[in-house]
C-alpha cells in the first residue's frame, strides 16, 4: 500500500514536492491555508531575471501534482509523533496519519508599515514590490497614476537589526532592478532611482539585467539607504537620502516610491513547527540537520523542510529544493 | 494622507501615563524663556484638574545641557539625576514629571543604560551615598509634562470656555505640531505615538478643536540643536535648520505651532525676527509671524486664562492675531504691565516682523 506524505504549504516548494512524490507513486496531502495555491507566487506578475510570465510557471507546477489530494483553507490544528508516523489534524475536519512530513511553508512579506519613516500605509503614493506586481497584473492601483519620478528602496525590512532582520532576503535587488525597469518601460518619460546598500547580483543573468537597467532604460542607482520620506501638498514625496558615494545628502520628491519588502519567516509555519519541536534559528527559519548534506533533513526523523521555511531563497533554488527534499524523502521511506 | 495609517501606528505606543501623585522638576531654561508656562501647568494639573504635583525647592537642573555640550562626564550625570530620583522617593512619590525635553531623554537614556549595566547603576548609587548621604531610588513612572497634560486632554476640553476653532470662519484652526528630538526620537516607545508620528500634540489639538498640518520637515530640528547654537560659529546652522522647517510649513499657511520642547519653542518664535530681519521674509497673515507656543499656553487659552497671565507677551511674534482668531478678549494696554500694575517697557520693535 502506498505511504502517506503530507506537504504543509502550497506554494512553489510544495507544488513542485507534490509532483516529484506524486510521480513516485506515494499519497501525497498537499495542505495550504489560502484559498489559492501558488503561494507568493500567485501575486507576481514576472519574474527576474529575464521578466518571465509568472502565471505560466505557476500553471506549470499545479498541473504536475497529479493525484496529489489538495486540502485548500486548510490549517493544521495539530501535528504530533504517532510511533513513526506523524499525526496531523486540520481546520477543515480531515485527520490523516503519514508517514512523513515536508514543511514547505514559506515565508510572509515583511510588513512595510513597520519601517514607519518610509510612510507606507500612511502617504498616498507609497506602495511595496508586491502592490507593483498587484498592478502589472491588473493594471489597477490608484496610488500608481502617471509617475514621473519613481524611486524603489531595497533592503525594505532586510539587513536592519532595528527592524528584527539581519539577514539579507536574497531576491529583492533583482527584483528591484526588475521593477525599476519595468516601471521605465511602462513610464517612458519617468526618472527612475534605486537606492540601495550593496547589489547582490549574484545569480545568473543578474549582472546582465543590472547593466541592461543602466544602459537600456537608464536607471539611476544610487548607493543609500533612505533615511525619510514625507507627503508635500500636493501629494508627491519628499525623500531624503544618504548618497554614500558621492558623500552627499540627498533630496528628492517623488511621484511614486516602491518598498522592496523582504522575507520574514513565515509566522503560520513557525506555529505549526512548534507543534513537532522543528527548531529555529536566532533568524526564525527552521534549523536543518546540517547547512551542506543534510539541508532538507531536520532533527526529527521523518519531518523535512525545502524552500524559503528555512531562509530567503530564489525561486530556482527554491524548486531544487523541493526536487531534493522529494528525492530524500523517498529515500527514507525506502529504508524505513 | 491615510489617516487610519497613522491611527494604527498611535495605537501602538501607547504608554502608561499615571493619572495622579507626581514629583515635578522644573526646565532650566524654560523658566527664562516662557516663564509663566511653568507656573499655568501646575495652575492647571493642581488648582483646575485638583491633582496632586508635588515640588520642592531642592532639585536642580538634570545636567542635560552640559552632558549635550560634553563638558561633564557621564557619572556626573547620573548622580546628579540619582538625586533628583532619590528626592522624588524621599517626599513619597514614584511617578515623576519634568517639564523639559531634554530632561525627559537625559532620565530615560540613563535608566536605561542602567538597566542594562548593573554594575553602573550600583557605582551610582554609591556616589550619592557618599556625596549626599541620599538612598538610591527609582521612579516607577517617568513622563514628560506634554503627556500629562495629554493624559489630562480630555478633561480640560470638557472645561474649556474657547475652541481651537476660528471664530469668524467656523473652521478648526490649522496648526503645526514640533515635538522636542529628545522625546521620543531615542527611545521611540517611551513617547505617545512613537518617533515617526508623536501623538502628545496631536491628541491635544484634535480634543481642543483644532487640525493638525503634517508637512514635510515636520519631523526636523527645531534649530537648537544644542551645539549648533551653543558654539557660535555654528548659529547658521541652527538657523538655516530653522528656515528650513519654515520654508516648508509655510504652503499650508498654519494659523500657530505647538511644541513641547523649551528650547523649540524659542528658537522657532525668535528665528522668525532673524529671518524677516536678514531676509525680509515672514511667515505669517499679512506680514506677521507664525505664533509658537507651548502646550500649557494652549491649554491656558482653551481653558479661558488671561493671555498676559499666560506671558503670551514675552513671545517675540505677536499673539494678537491668533487671539483675534480665537475670539479671546485681550487688553493691549495691560500687554506690558508687571504683576503688581507697573509698566515693566514695551520691547524695541522689530522692523520687518509686523506686530
Amino acid at each position: 500500500m502506498a505511504k502517506n506524505i503530507i506537504v504543509i504549504g502550497g506554494g512553489p516548494a510544495g507544488l513542485e514536492a507534490s509532483a516529484r512524490l506524486d510521480a513516485l507513486g506515494y499519497n501525497v496531502f498537499l495542505v495550504e491555508k489560502e484559498t489559492r495555491l501558488g503561494g507568493h507566487l500567485a501575486r507576481w506578475d514576472r519574474l527576474f531575471p529575464e521578466g518571465v510570465p509568472a502565471a505560466p510557471v505557476l500553471e506549470k507546477l499545479v498541473s504536475g501534482t497529479g493525484n496529489t489530494k489538495v486540502m485548500l483553507e486548510s490549517e493544521v490544528l495539530s501535528l504530533s509523533r504517532l510511533g513513526k508516523s506523524f499525526r496531523i489534524s486540520l481546520t477543515s475536519g480531515v485527520s490523516v496519519i503519514a508517514d512523513a512530513v515536508l514543511m514547505t511553508t514559506g515565508f510572509d512579506l515583511f510588513d512595510a508599515s513597520k519601517k514607519e519613516e518610509y510612510g507606507y500605509g500612511i502617504y498616498d503614493h507609497v506602495v511595496t514590490n508586491a502592490d507593483i506586481e498587484g498592478y502589472f497584473r491588473t493594471g489597477k492601483d490608484p496610488r500608481i497614476g502617471s509617475p514621473e519620478r519613481i524611486g524603489l528602496v531595497h533592503c525594505v525590512g532586510s539587513r536592519d537589526e532595528k527592524a528584527g532582520c539581519r539577514n539579507c532576503s536574497k531576491v529583492c535587488c533583482a527584483t528591484a532592478v526588475k521593477q525599476a525597469c519595468e516601471l521605465k518601460a511602462k513610464f517612458p518619460s519617468a526618472t527612475v532611482y534605486c537606492f540601495y546598500m550593496d547589489l547582490r547580483m549574484f545569480g545568473r543573468g543578474y549582472e546582465d539585467l543590472y547593466l541592461k537597467a543602466q544602459k537600456e532604460y537608464g536607471i539611476r542607482f544610487i548607493r543609500g539607504r533612505v533615511s525619510e520620506v514625507s507627503e508635500k501638498i500636493d501629494k508627491t514625496l519628499q525623500v531624503k537620502a544618504e548618497d554614500t558615494l558621492s558623500s552627499t545628502p540627498l533630496k528628492v520628491s517623488l511621484d511614486l516610491l516602491v518598498l522592496m519588502a523582504g522575507m520574514r519567516p513565515s509566522e503560520a509555519g513557525a506555529k505549526v513547527g512548534k507543534m513537532i519541536r522543528l527548531g529555529t534559528g536566532d533568524d526564525g527559519y527552521f534549523n536543518t540537520s546540517d547547512g551542506f548534506t543534510g539541508m532538507q533533513a531536520t532533527s526529527v526523523p521523518g519531518l523535512f523542510v525545502a524552500g524559503a521555511s528555512t531562509g530567503p531563497k530564489t525561486l530556482p533554488d527554491t524548486l531544487s529544493e523541493a526536487r531534493a527534499a522529494s528525492a530524500l524523502i523517498h529515500e527514507y521511506l525506502r529504508e524505513s | 494622507m491615510i489617516y487610519e495609517g497613522k491611527q494604527k501606528i498611535w495605537s501602538d505606543y501607547q504608554k502608561e501615563i499615571p493619572d495622579d501623585h507626581y514629583y515635578y522638576v522644573r526646565s532650566c531654561i524654560r523658566q527664562t524663556f516662557f516663564p509663566a508656562s511653568e507656573a499655568a501647568l501646575l495652575n492647571i494639573t493642581r488648582n483646575i484638574l485638583g491633582r496632586d504635583v508635588f515640588e520642592n525647592e531642592h532639585h536642580t537642573t538634570c545636567g542635560g545641557i552640559a552632558y549635550h555640550s560634553d563638558t561633564i562626564p557621564q557619572e556626573t550625570i547620573m548622580t546628579i539625576v540619582a538625586r533628583q530620583f532619590a528626592l522624588m522617593k524621599k517626599h513619597g512619590y514614584e511617578n515623576y514629571v519634568c517639564s523639559c525635553i531634554t530632561s525627559f531623554g537625559i532620565y530615560i537614556e540613563i535608566l536605561e543604560t542602567w538597566r542594562n549595566f548593573p554594575e553602573l547603576e550600583a557605582k551610582i548609587a554609591d556616589n550619592l551615598k557618599k556625596t549626599c548621604n541620599l538612598e538610591f531610588a527609582k521612579p516607577k513612572f517617568v513622563v514628560h509634562t506634554s503627556d500629562l497634560i495629554y493624559k489630562l486632554r480630555e478633561e480640560i476640553a470638557a472645561k474649556a470656555k474657547y475652541k481651537l476653532v476660528n471664530v469668524k470662519t467656523g473652521q478648526p484652526l490649522r496648526v503645526v505640531e514640533h515635538i522636542g528630538c529628545h522625546y521620543a526620537k531615542m527611545f521611540p516607545s517611551k513617547g505617545v505615538g512613537g518617533a515617526e508620528y508623536p501623538y502628545v500634540l496631536a491628541g491635544m489639538i484634535e480634543s481642543w478643536g483644532g487640525e493638525i498640518v503634517d508637512y514635510p520637515e515636520r519631523r526636523h530640528c527645531c534649530g537648537f540643536g544644542f551645539r549648533q547654537y551653543f558654539i557660535k560659529a555654528n548659529r547658521g546652522y541652527s538657523l538655516s535648520n530653522t528656515h528650513k522647517k519654515f520654508e516648508s510649513m509655510e504652503p499650508y499657511e498654519p494659523d500657530f505651532i505647538i511644541t513641547n520642547c523649551p528650547g523649540c519653542a524659542y528658537f522657532m518664535d525668535r528665528w522668525q525676527y532673524v529671518i524677516a530681519e536678514s531676509q525680509g521674509k515672514t511667515y505669517g497673515e499679512n506680514g506677521h509671524g507664525i505664533p509658537v507656543l507651548t502646550y500649557e499656553e494652549v491649554a491656558g487659552l482653551v481653558l479661558g486664562f488671561n493671555p498676559w497671565d499666560l506671558g503670551l507677551q514675552t513671545h517675540q511674534v505677536y499673539v494678537e492675531p491668533l487671539l483675534d482668531k480665537l475670539g479671546i478678549p485681550y487688553e493691549p494696554a495691560k500687554k506690558f504691565l508687571g504683576a503688581k500694575g507697573q509698566d515693566i517697557g514695551c520691547p524695541a520693535l522689530p522692523s520687518c516682523l509686523k506686530v
